[in-house]
């Protein structure tokens, strides 16, 4: 894998990104429109919680788009590692702040919900137990490339932190579950009952699809900016003499 | 034997450890015994190494740091490796108790303990006293006259004559 | 290979029995988290009765972890990790060594050791055989996931905070399960059972995870 090599690809993808990255805001910006539009206007009101069950559409989309990055990322890590594609860890590097963003506002909604509901400014139950720890494993995972200074070495490391904590994402959701099922028969969020209105489906499905390409939208530019980043460091190694 | 010659942070320990495997090449092909090697396999188990540090467990004695290595290695001759550097009096001794020389004999000592084709040492002389250098200078010739490789890398001249020798120096010169 | 494994077994029991006090320090860890709770939550006999098990967990799981923390930084520092790595043995075969040397000189005592310092939280005495065993087996995967940290961090700064950080989301399944396992029959519908299949379960996947993952973070460390 010469140095050549190693920066071809990352120049056809900052072409092809600036060349798509315009259409991908836009689309963003109708998805969430419409999708905030319908979920705020035209979606029924829940006949318990009243118009606050509209936080919904914000937060479910986000704990959806949170897990998804989090596969995004376990993914861009294992073909780092088994392909070694130049653009593979950047990717997965880049990814993991607007995951836990994601991550975060979803916690910050449910704790919104629960407020009107439950009075307290947070409630642990299973969903938002789980997000929590999803939430410290993208912590863990940006923690890792803090703490180490050399790229090659960092990427392959924080790569293996996100796979192992993606083997752990279902296991400690199965026994998240398993211990709130005995201690606490009653969801705060009863959002996915046996059937789902599609006057609700709808709005949510439009929501998560604005959320999607608001990540693609945002991870573009951060993987724009890490390989400059990248290339920054790269120079001045080379001017040191210290190349690796 | 191949002797690396250069200032400090020309790249001699960066050479050796690729050459072992511990390192990643940017490009190039390692060939052993006239077959080329896959970009990334460890010469690994052909190959004693001797970095700058000694790789010895300070809470051990000397003979059982000796008998790690040689459990470790599948077998080997801990008595004769001893009496190689000249280690037989401080057998009992706990590692901490010996000063640095003798912590570094007990290091190169790894070398005699099991036999491997290829070594690769890394300023092996450094803080060994004349009478443990001329120690040093049997064990390798009788490794280079048993049909063994060496690639030494040094500041000052070993105690052994080099067919070859390669000056960092001159090639950054000629480089740069 | 079975040679190289003893090896490392013997070399780093006898060091941990000379270098001595690891344990003792421990549990003393141990102990001071303890006696934290009566002093922030009130001496209440009832309430300490009532989270003792799962206080015992915690206290028991940040032991583990803190102990193994610098599992690898000696081999590291003194080069015999790459002296290792360069053998025919492969790297997991040293990981599965030198972790089951950590469970035998911490894990394993400390998990002994919890569940009869339970009394000091009113522990419900029909509870300290069920908390021993849950213990017992749970201490392994601790272990092994203790030693995946140690790889992962090996002399990085910030090295308690980083590795705890990542390792205790792996604990997250490992606590529930020990302190379902740990309850005996203190519910209605007694769970314990299924619970310790799951523990076990669970320390099986670490047996498998923790030597892959933790080699190839060591020779990520060493390239």
């Amino acid at each position: 894998m010469s140095s050549i090599e190693r920066f071809a690809n990352p120049t056809r993808f900052m072409r092809l990104q600036t060349a798509v990255q315009p259409w991908v805001w836009m689309i963003t910006l109708a998805l969430f429109s419409v999708g905030l539009f319908l979920g705020l206007t035209r979606a029924p009101a829940d006949y318990q919680q009243g118009e606050t069950v509209r936080i919904m559409y914000v937060h479910v989309p986000a704990a959806w788009s949170a897990l998804m990055v989090y596969t995004v990322m376990a993914v861009a890590s294992i073909v780092g590692i088994v392909f070694r594609h130049p653009l593979a860890d950047i990717a997965a590097k880049a990814a993991a702040p607007i995951g836990a963003a994601f991550c975060f506002l979803a916690l910050a909604t449910g704790s919104l919900w629960g407020k009107p509901m439950w009075g307290t400014w947070w409630v642990w139950d299973a969903r938002l137990t789980s997000m929590f720890v999803l939430l410290l494993l993208y912590l863990g995972y940006m923690a890792i490339w803090q703490a180490i200074d050399d790229p090659r070495r960092a990427s392959r490391i924080a790569a293996i932190v996100a796979i192992v904590g993606f083997i752990n994402v279902p296991i400690v959701k199965f026994s998240v579950d398993w211990w709130y099922s005995l201690h606490q028969p009653a969801s705060v969020f009863r959002t996915d009952g046996p059937t789902i209105h599609p006057s609700i489906l709808t709005p949510l499905l439009i929501m998560g699809l604005a959320y999607s390409f608001l990540f693609l939208a945002l991870h573009l530019v951060a993987i724009r900016s890490e390989i400059g980043a990248r290339r920054i460091r790269q120079t001045e190694l080379a001017r040191t003499g210290a190349l690796q | 034997m191949l002797v690396l010659r250069g200032p400090n942070g020309a790249g001699k320990t960066s050479l050796l450890r690729l050459i072992a495997g511990l390192a990643e090449p940017a490009g190039g092909t390692l060939a052993f015994e006239e077959a080329s090697l896959p970009a990334d396999t460890l010469l690994g188990e052909h190959v004693h190494f001797i970095a700058h540090q000694d790789a010895i467990k300070l809470h051990l004695s000397v003979e059982e740091n000796l008998s790690f290595w040689s459990g470790f290695f599948g077998g080997g001759d801990v008595a004769g490796a001893m009496t190689a550097m000249n280690l037989d009096a401080l057998g009992q001794f706990q590692a901490q108790r010996l000063s640095a020389g003798q912590k570094r004999r007990l290091g190169l000592a790894r070398l005699a303990l099991v036999e491997k084709p290829v070594w690769l040492l890394d300023e092996p002389t450094v803080g060994l006293d004349t009478a443990s250098q001329k120690l040093l200078a049997k064990m390798m010739t009788r490794h280079l006259d048993g049909g063994g490789i060496i690639i030494a890398s040094t500041h000052i001249d070993l105690p052994v004559k080099s067919s070859d020798v390669l000056d960092f120096a001159r090639l950054a010169d000629r480089a740069g | 290979m079975r040679s190289a494994f003893t090896s490392v077994v013997v070399r780093d029991f006898s060091l941990a029995i000379r270098q001595g006090g690891s344990i003792g320090t421990a549990i003393g860890f141990f102990l001071t988290v303890i006696v934290l709770l009566p002093l922030g939550l009130g001496p209440d006999q009832q309430l300490l009765q009532r989270i003792a098990p799962g206080a015992l967990w915690i206290a028991l799981l940040l032991s583990v972890l803190l102990s193994a923390d610098r599992l690898y930084q000696t081999d590291h520092d003194d080069g015999s990790l790459e002296i290792m790595a360069l053998s025919s043995t492969p790297l997991e075969v040293v990981v599965l060594a030198k972790a089951s040397v950590h469970w035998l000189t911490s894990g394993l005592p400390l998990a002994i050791a919890a569940p009869v310092f339970g009394f000091l939280l009113n522990l419900d005495a029909a509870l300290i055989v069920p908390l021993g065993i849950a213990m017992v087996t749970g201490s392994l995967a601790l272990s092994l996931l203790a030693s995946l940290g140690a790889a992962i961090t090996v002399g990085l700064r910030q090295g308690g905070l980083l590795v705890s950080l990542l390792v205790l989301p792996l604990y997250v399944p490992v606590m529930i399960f020990g302190v379902l396992a740990s309850s005996g029959a203190q519910s209605g519908i007694d769970n314990s059972g299924t619970a310790l299949i799951i523990l076990v379960a669970i320390v099986l996947a670490a047996l498998v995870v923790t030597p892959f993952a933790s080699a190839a973070a060591l020779r990520s460390y060493m390239r």
